[in-house]
């Protein structure tokens, strides 16, 4: 039994955006076990009203500098579905393969640069340069892949420019994209090689039985739209997507927070998987198998395994993508579409959990509403209370001081949390 | 990573570097991480000792600060005069550092209390007008772009390391567009700030036929009152004008007195 400890990490290093991990335990009980996030509002939803439909996605894409990709994608899904309007055949595989390439870069740069520098027991990813040189050029190799494609589908790896309503303002080369097939075959060994990097590290063996929300399709794994299901076995349509979120406000925290059947819920790979398992394409269920990733797992550090398998799931479909979009004649980038009066809501699947855009438009396509839930909001009470269940169960088994704020530290960046995102 | 760097045989220093956010989107200091192909070349020419979205360990002896974000709360004012007390050089690292960028958008709205009721209703909030750090403390560099442009933020620290001049272009984003041999974006009936926009970009948003944001601020030798008449002569309504030229805040005088206009004439 741990009779006393305190932590107190003042901007948690090595996630994005800024956030306190606070625990007290005195004479073997818990005082005090925290997440707080203190991140700076920014108003996004605020920004927008007023404005025509067509800044919505450009402007909402920079609430976040990782998943902006995502952004963009779900704002523009919200207008398209308040206009009635539905893309081409070629402009949903070309969303897809985007946005697969963005989880792609997003994955790798949470497995590698932020995760596994604390299973290889270093600060940061810099000492791996001269210590593990291979395990940072697979990193490299598999994120430059993923960022390049998205600079030829989306325009540009960061704030993609060639994203609109109604689909894109121009195409890839066909010649290009085949070349981009091979490199992706290729990077299969690289992503094989990562799992068994992934598969030589302990987790930390340590669950709390949670709620896990995330998009279904029928017979498909989900990234873009669809109906919305917990494992509790809540299932909702894509517009009432305010009852599963059910956000509220807590004096710990900047951004909002999330509920469903229980006091909180997770979204992210770890709830995809959980909810999508059947759906995994074969590689990347044998590697789920291998890294012994079944659902329902409860063990909020297998999200970084499961980001792994989803890596490999959007590298096989993505080669299916490309076999599909080469095999077709391309047709018109960009469709018209007309402006009319309703409210849009747009659900994606981003790295780290399930994306809601929603727009209220007038008959001119301005905005009079908006608002946006995102994934690290629908899980910060997740990490709030995981932290306390760490605390716990930490006193309990009588862990070293060092041990419970390196652990702690883990818990939180193993949801992979993107802050300043939540908060926008 | 404390090994000698040697540029054509001789030794050249490793300035120690810090990377910091205010309120942004954290995507600029991604951009670095976001070039593979270049990155451990880059990492070997300065010495990386405060990084907090990257590494554990954190000091406060490093010379040259670049800090990505506005400022949109008291902490960060205080965060900010911190900085640039700690370091020699403080550079202001995308459009939200140097010109407010996008979260300036809400200081449109005469009534901020609104702007917080909007989003969180009466549950209270701490924040204040967006502003660039050039409203807080001196800025000695500043690098443009909603995102940065990863080469050019290369080149620029290249120079600072090697003791050589930084120059920004004049001239506008219009010249780097016409020699890449575009379409011109009002040919197409969209706006673009390419004729007035500081260049330096290699065109990227044109180049992917999106007409210009501005996201880079004004050329020198801009000639709005031209570009107007340009937009008039297009037929382009100069609400979809004033909604790029505000969006970043390089152009904050001339979008205030446009949206002045707008709204008296409606």
């Amino acid at each position: 039994m741990k009779i006393s400890c305190e932590v107190d990490v003042r901007h948690l290093t090595r996630v994005e955006g800024h956030g306190n991990i606070r625990i007290s335990i005195k004479n073997g009980e818990v005082k005090e076990a925290r997440w707080e996030v203190v991140e700076t509002p920014r108003f996004f939803e605020a920004m927008l009203v007023g404005k025509l439909y067509e800044n919505a996605p450009y402007i909402s894409g920079r609430i976040c500098g990782i998943c902006s990709i995502g952004h963009t994608l779900a704002s523009i899904r919200a207008i398209e579905n308040g206009f009635g309007f539905t893309p081409s055949v070629q402009t949903a595989r070309l969303r897809l393969l985007l946005k697969h390439m963005e989880t792609l870069q997003s994955h790798i740069l949470h497995i590698y640069f932020l995760a596994a520098p604390d299973f290889l027991g270093v600060g940061s990813v810099l000492p791996l340069t001269q210590s593990h040189p291979e395990v940072v050029q697979q990193a490299l190799r598999l994120k430059m892949l993923a960022n390049d494609l998205c600079d030829e589908v989306g325009g540009r790896r960061l704030h993609p420019t060639r994203t609109v309503v109604g689909g894109f303002t121009m195409l890839p080369e066909k010649y290009t994209l085949g070349q981009f097939r091979q490199r992706l075959v290729a990077s299969l060994a690289d992503l094989a090689a990562s799992a068994a990097l992934f598969a030589s590290f302990t987790l930390p063996d340590f669950s709390r039985e949670t709620e896990f929300v995330s998009l279904r399709q029928e017979g498909a794994y989900p990234f873009i739209g669809g109906n919305l299901l917990s494992t509790d076995g809540v299932l909702k349509k894509e517009h009432e997507y305010r009852a599963m979120t059910n956000e509220y406000m807590a004096d710990y925290s900047t951004s909002k927070l999330s509920r469903l059947s229980r006091k909180s819920l997770a979204v992210g790979a770890l709830a995809r998987i959980n909810n999508n398992f059947a759906y995994l394409r074969p590689k990347a269920a044998a590697i789920a198998g291998d890294l012994g990733l079944r659902p329902i797992s409860h063990n909020p550090f297998m999200n970084t395994i499961a980001q792994l398998v989803e890596c490999v799931h959007v590298v096989e479909e993505s080669i299916v993508l490309i076999d599909e979009l080469l095999a077709a004649d391309w047709q018109e980038p960009r469709q018209l579409v007309q402006p009319r009066a309703g409210i849009g809501v747009g659900a994606v699947e981003v790295p780290r959990g399930i994306l809601y855009h929603c727009l209220h438009l007038d008959g001119d396509g301005r905005i009079e509403k908006a608002d946006c839930v995102i994934p690290t909001s629908q899980n910060h009470a997740n990490i709030y209370h995981d932290i306390e269940d760490l605390a716990l169960f930490c006193a309990e088994q009588g862990k070293s001081d060092m041990e419970i704020e390196h652990l702690a530290e883990m818990l939180v960046r193993a949801y992979d949390p993107c802050i300043s995102c939540s908060v926008h | 990573m404390k090994d000698e760097k040697k540029y054509l045989g001789v030794a050249v220093p490793r300035p120690r570097v810090g990377f910091f956010e205010l309120s942004s989107c954290e995507g600029c200091q991604l951009q670095l991480l976001n070039n593979e192909a270049s990155l451990l070349d880059f990492l070997g020419l300065v010495e990386i000792v405060n990084f907090r979205e990257g590494m554990k360990e954190a000091a406060d002896d490093y010379q040259i600060a670049f800090v990505e974000g506005s400022v949109t709360r008291a902490d960060e004012e205080e965060r900010l005069h911190k900085i640039r007390r700690n370091a020699d050089l403080v550079v202001a690292l995308g459009s939200c550092a140097c010109f407010g960028g996008v979260n300036q958008l809400k200081n449109r709205f005469q009534d901020q209390e609104w702007v917080k009721k909007e989003v969180y209703g009466n549950h209270p909030i701490a924040s204040q007008e967006a502003r660039p750090l050039s409203a807080f403390i001196k800025v000695d560099l500043e690098i443009y772009g909603c995102p940065i442009k990863k080469e050019e933020v290369e080149r620029i620290v290249t120079n600072l390391v090697l003791g050589k001049a930084v120059n920004h272009p004049k001239y506008p984003i219009c010249m780097e567009c016409k020699a890449k041999e575009n379409i011109c974006l009002f040919e197409l009936g969209e706006p673009c700030l390419g004729p007035i926009t500081r260049a330096g970009c290699d065109a990227w948003c044109p180049s992917n036929r999106l007409g210009c944001w501005g996201c880079r601020g004004p050329a020198p030798e801009a000639n709005i009152a031209e570009l107007k008449r340009i937009v008039a002569k297009r037929k382009i309504p100069l609400e979809r004008l004033l909604d790029r030229l505000e969006c970043f805040g390089g152009f904050a005088g001339e979008a205030g007195k446009l949206r002045l206009a707008l709204e008296a004439a409606k």
